[in-house]
Protein backbone atom coordinates (compact mmCIF):
# COMPACT_ATOMS: atom_id res chain seq x y z
CA UNK A 1 0.00 0.00 0.00
CA UNK A 2 1.45 3.55 -1.10
CA UNK A 3 0.91 6.32 0.88
CA UNK A 4 -2.18 7.22 2.09
CA UNK A 5 -4.03 10.56 2.49
CA UNK A 6 -4.87 11.53 5.75
CA UNK A 7 -7.05 14.81 5.09
CA UNK A 8 -10.67 14.91 3.64
CA UNK A 9 -11.87 18.23 2.40
CA UNK A 10 -15.22 18.45 1.26
CA UNK A 11 -17.08 21.07 -0.55
CA UNK A 12 -21.13 21.13 0.23
CA UNK A 13 -22.33 23.56 -2.46
CA UNK A 14 -26.28 22.56 -2.63
CA UNK A 15 -29.30 23.24 0.07
CA UNK A 16 -31.65 20.40 -1.01
CA UNK A 17 -31.74 17.32 1.06
CA UNK A 18 -30.34 14.43 -0.79
CA UNK A 19 -27.37 16.86 -1.62
CA UNK A 20 -26.79 17.05 2.18
CA UNK A 21 -26.33 13.58 2.92
CA UNK A 22 -23.13 12.84 1.24
CA UNK A 23 -21.12 15.48 2.84
CA UNK A 24 -21.59 14.46 6.42
CA UNK A 25 -21.90 10.63 5.73
CA UNK A 26 -18.67 10.75 4.07
CA UNK A 27 -17.09 13.31 6.67
CA UNK A 28 -18.09 11.36 10.11
CA UNK A 29 -16.59 8.14 8.30
CA UNK A 30 -13.03 9.79 7.43
CA UNK A 31 -13.09 10.86 11.20
CA UNK A 32 -14.20 6.93 11.91
CA UNK A 33 -11.16 6.00 9.40
CA UNK A 34 -8.79 8.55 11.40
CA UNK A 35 -8.67 11.63 9.32
CA UNK A 36 -8.89 14.79 9.19
CA UNK A 37 -12.06 16.46 7.67
CA UNK A 38 -13.42 20.26 6.83
CA UNK A 39 -16.34 20.86 4.72
CA UNK A 40 -17.18 24.38 2.95
CA UNK A 41 -20.57 25.13 3.48
CA UNK A 42 -20.75 27.60 0.09
CA UNK A 43 -24.01 29.16 -2.33
CA UNK A 44 -26.68 27.19 -1.33
CA UNK A 45 -24.79 24.59 0.81
CA UNK A 46 -24.89 27.40 3.68
CA UNK A 47 -28.66 26.74 3.97
CA UNK A 48 -27.26 23.38 5.55
CA UNK A 49 -25.90 25.37 8.63
CA UNK A 50 -28.84 27.89 8.72
CA UNK A 51 -30.28 27.13 12.62
CA UNK A 52 -33.07 24.78 12.79
CA UNK A 53 -32.59 24.09 9.34
CA UNK A 54 -31.14 20.68 8.95
CA UNK A 55 -34.22 19.09 9.12
CA UNK A 56 -36.14 20.87 6.88
CA UNK A 57 -34.24 20.60 3.73
CA UNK A 58 -36.32 19.90 0.74
CA UNK A 59 -36.30 17.67 -2.49
CA UNK A 60 -37.51 18.86 -5.77
CA UNK A 61 -39.34 16.40 -8.22
CA UNK A 62 -38.93 18.97 -10.64
CA UNK A 63 -36.00 18.42 -13.32
CA UNK A 64 -35.13 15.37 -10.82
CA UNK A 65 -35.26 12.26 -13.27
CA UNK A 66 -33.96 9.94 -10.78
CA UNK A 67 -37.03 9.89 -8.34
CA UNK A 68 -37.53 5.85 -7.47
CA UNK A 69 -41.54 7.23 -8.46
CA UNK A 70 -41.77 8.69 -11.62
CA UNK A 71 -42.81 12.71 -11.58
CA UNK A 72 -43.56 13.51 -14.58
CA UNK A 73 -41.94 17.61 -14.81
CA UNK A 74 -45.81 18.95 -15.83
CA UNK A 75 -46.69 17.58 -12.25
CA UNK A 76 -43.92 18.37 -10.43
CA UNK A 77 -44.55 22.19 -11.27
CA UNK A 78 -48.05 21.81 -9.29
CA UNK A 79 -47.86 23.68 -5.73
CA UNK A 80 -47.23 20.83 -3.13
CA UNK A 81 -45.85 18.84 -5.02
CA UNK A 82 -42.28 19.35 -3.17
CA UNK A 83 -43.11 19.18 0.18
CA UNK A 84 -44.39 15.50 -1.40
CA UNK A 85 -41.65 14.29 -2.96
CA UNK A 86 -39.88 15.75 0.22
CA UNK A 87 -41.87 13.96 2.92
CA UNK A 88 -41.72 10.41 0.40
CA UNK A 89 -37.67 10.95 0.52
CA UNK A 90 -37.96 11.56 4.14
CA UNK A 91 -40.01 7.97 4.66
CA UNK A 92 -37.94 6.35 2.57
CA UNK A 93 -34.79 7.17 4.48
CA UNK A 94 -36.34 6.56 8.14
CA UNK A 95 -37.68 2.67 6.55
CA UNK A 96 -33.94 2.48 5.42
CA UNK A 97 -33.00 3.08 9.14
CA UNK A 98 -31.10 6.18 7.79
CA UNK A 99 -30.22 8.90 10.52
CA UNK A 100 -31.55 12.64 10.02
CA UNK A 101 -29.42 15.31 8.80
CA UNK A 102 -29.43 16.92 11.79
CA UNK A 103 -27.69 13.92 13.58
CA UNK A 104 -24.94 13.66 11.18
CA UNK A 105 -24.22 17.07 11.35
CA UNK A 106 -23.90 17.10 15.21
CA UNK A 107 -22.31 13.74 14.96
CA UNK A 108 -19.67 15.69 12.52
CA UNK A 109 -19.06 18.66 14.86
CA UNK A 110 -18.69 16.61 17.88
CA UNK A 111 -15.88 14.23 16.48
CA UNK A 112 -13.74 17.39 15.30
CA UNK A 113 -14.72 17.95 11.71
CA UNK A 114 -13.93 22.01 10.47
CA UNK A 115 -17.38 23.47 9.28
CA UNK A 116 -15.92 26.86 7.12
CA UNK A 117 -19.09 28.92 6.41
CA UNK A 118 -18.28 31.04 3.71
CA UNK A 119 -18.05 34.96 4.32
CA UNK A 120 -19.17 36.06 0.86
CA UNK A 121 -22.17 33.85 0.49
CA UNK A 122 -23.20 35.39 3.61
CA UNK A 123 -22.71 38.76 2.45
CA UNK A 124 -24.99 37.77 -0.48
CA UNK A 125 -27.83 35.99 1.24
CA UNK A 126 -27.46 38.78 4.29
CA UNK A 127 -26.83 36.10 6.63
CA UNK A 128 -25.57 36.89 10.10
CA UNK A 129 -23.29 34.86 11.89
CA UNK A 130 -25.95 34.14 14.57
CA UNK A 131 -28.39 32.96 12.09
CA UNK A 132 -25.92 29.90 11.68
CA UNK A 133 -25.42 26.68 13.93
CA UNK A 134 -22.69 27.36 16.71
CA UNK A 135 -19.16 25.96 16.72
CA UNK A 136 -18.42 26.68 13.05
CA UNK A 137 -16.08 28.71 11.42
CA UNK A 138 -16.65 31.49 8.64
CA UNK A 139 -13.72 31.96 6.07
CA UNK A 140 -13.22 32.12 1.94
CA UNK A 141 -11.62 29.88 -0.17
CA UNK A 142 -8.33 30.68 0.76
CA UNK A 143 -9.51 29.06 4.32
CA UNK A 144 -11.06 25.48 2.89
CA UNK A 145 -7.41 25.36 0.33
CA UNK A 146 -5.27 26.02 3.12
CA UNK A 147 -6.59 22.87 4.47
CA UNK A 148 -7.03 21.47 1.11
CA UNK A 149 -3.66 22.23 -0.24
CA UNK A 150 -2.22 19.61 2.52
CA UNK A 151 -2.72 16.60 0.79
CA UNK A 152 -6.21 16.66 1.08
CA UNK A 153 -9.10 14.58 -1.17
CA UNK A 154 -11.33 16.60 -2.43
CA UNK A 155 -15.14 15.93 -2.99
CA UNK A 156 -17.42 18.49 -4.39
CA UNK A 157 -21.17 18.47 -3.74
CA UNK B 1 -15.86 -19.12 18.08
CA UNK B 2 -14.92 -19.14 21.51
CA UNK B 3 -13.24 -15.62 21.93
CA UNK B 4 -14.47 -13.33 24.55
CA UNK B 5 -15.37 -10.00 24.05
CA UNK B 6 -14.85 -7.53 26.15
CA UNK B 7 -16.98 -5.01 24.79
CA UNK B 8 -20.34 -5.77 23.06
CA UNK B 9 -21.90 -3.34 20.78
CA UNK B 10 -24.97 -4.00 19.08
CA UNK B 11 -25.20 -2.14 15.72
CA UNK B 12 -28.60 -4.03 14.64
CA UNK B 13 -31.09 -1.69 12.61
CA UNK B 14 -28.08 1.25 12.12
CA UNK B 15 -27.71 2.20 8.22
CA UNK B 16 -24.26 3.72 6.77
CA UNK B 17 -22.49 4.97 8.33
CA UNK B 18 -23.42 4.44 11.90
CA UNK B 19 -22.19 0.85 12.29
CA UNK B 20 -18.66 2.51 11.70
CA UNK B 21 -18.91 5.41 13.79
CA UNK B 22 -19.61 3.37 16.99
CA UNK B 23 -17.29 0.98 15.95
CA UNK B 24 -14.65 3.38 16.26
CA UNK B 25 -16.36 5.08 19.17
CA UNK B 26 -16.06 1.87 20.90
CA UNK B 27 -12.83 0.51 20.14
CA UNK B 28 -11.53 3.91 21.55
CA UNK B 29 -12.69 3.07 24.92
CA UNK B 30 -10.91 -0.36 24.35
CA UNK B 31 -7.30 -1.16 25.78
CA UNK B 32 -5.09 -2.50 23.52
CA UNK B 33 -5.16 -6.48 23.13
CA UNK B 34 -8.81 -6.14 24.10
CA UNK B 35 -11.58 -7.16 21.39
CA UNK B 36 -15.04 -5.90 20.58
CA UNK B 37 -17.85 -7.82 19.27
CA UNK B 38 -19.76 -5.51 17.12
CA UNK B 39 -23.21 -6.96 15.14
CA UNK B 40 -24.79 -5.04 12.34
CA UNK B 41 -27.53 -5.65 10.24
CA UNK B 42 -26.40 -3.19 7.41
CA UNK B 43 -25.17 -5.78 4.74
CA UNK B 44 -22.76 -3.16 3.06
CA UNK B 45 -20.81 -3.76 6.96
CA UNK B 46 -18.88 -6.64 6.29
CA UNK B 47 -17.02 -4.59 3.27
CA UNK B 48 -16.84 -0.87 5.34
CA UNK B 49 -15.56 -3.02 8.27
CA UNK B 50 -12.87 -4.66 6.08
CA UNK B 51 -12.06 -1.83 5.14
CA UNK B 52 -11.79 0.12 8.50
CA UNK B 53 -9.69 -2.36 9.87
CA UNK B 54 -7.39 -2.11 7.17
CA UNK B 55 -7.30 2.04 7.32
CA UNK B 56 -6.79 1.76 10.61
CA UNK B 57 -5.02 -1.21 11.45
CA UNK B 58 -7.00 -2.28 14.19
CA UNK B 59 -7.49 -6.16 13.70
CA UNK B 60 -10.73 -8.25 12.53
CA UNK B 61 -10.03 -11.50 14.05
CA UNK B 62 -13.66 -13.60 13.05
CA UNK B 63 -16.32 -12.74 11.21
CA UNK B 64 -19.53 -14.72 11.16
CA UNK B 65 -23.21 -14.36 9.20
CA UNK B 66 -26.10 -15.69 11.23
CA UNK B 67 -29.17 -15.01 9.20
CA UNK B 68 -29.52 -11.64 8.54
CA UNK B 69 -26.90 -10.64 11.34
CA UNK B 70 -23.45 -9.94 10.82
CA UNK B 71 -21.29 -10.45 13.70
CA UNK B 72 -17.72 -9.07 14.22
CA UNK B 73 -14.97 -9.79 16.61
CA UNK B 74 -12.21 -7.09 16.33
CA UNK B 75 -9.19 -6.75 18.69
CA UNK B 76 -7.49 -3.20 19.36
CA UNK B 77 -3.71 -2.56 18.17
CA UNK B 78 -3.19 0.50 18.76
Amino acid sequence: MGETSKRLAIIAAHGSLDAAYPPFILATAAVAMEMECAIFFTFFGLEILKKGYADKLKIAPIGNPAMPVSIPNIVGVLPGMTSMATGMMNGWMRKAHVAKVSELLNIALESGVRFIGCQMTMDVMGYKKEDLIDGIEIGGAASFLEFAGENAITMAF
Amino acid sequence: MTVTPDQVLDCSGLACPMPILKTKKAIDSLQIGQILKMTATDPGSKSDIDAWTKKTGHELISYEQAGARYIFYIKKTK
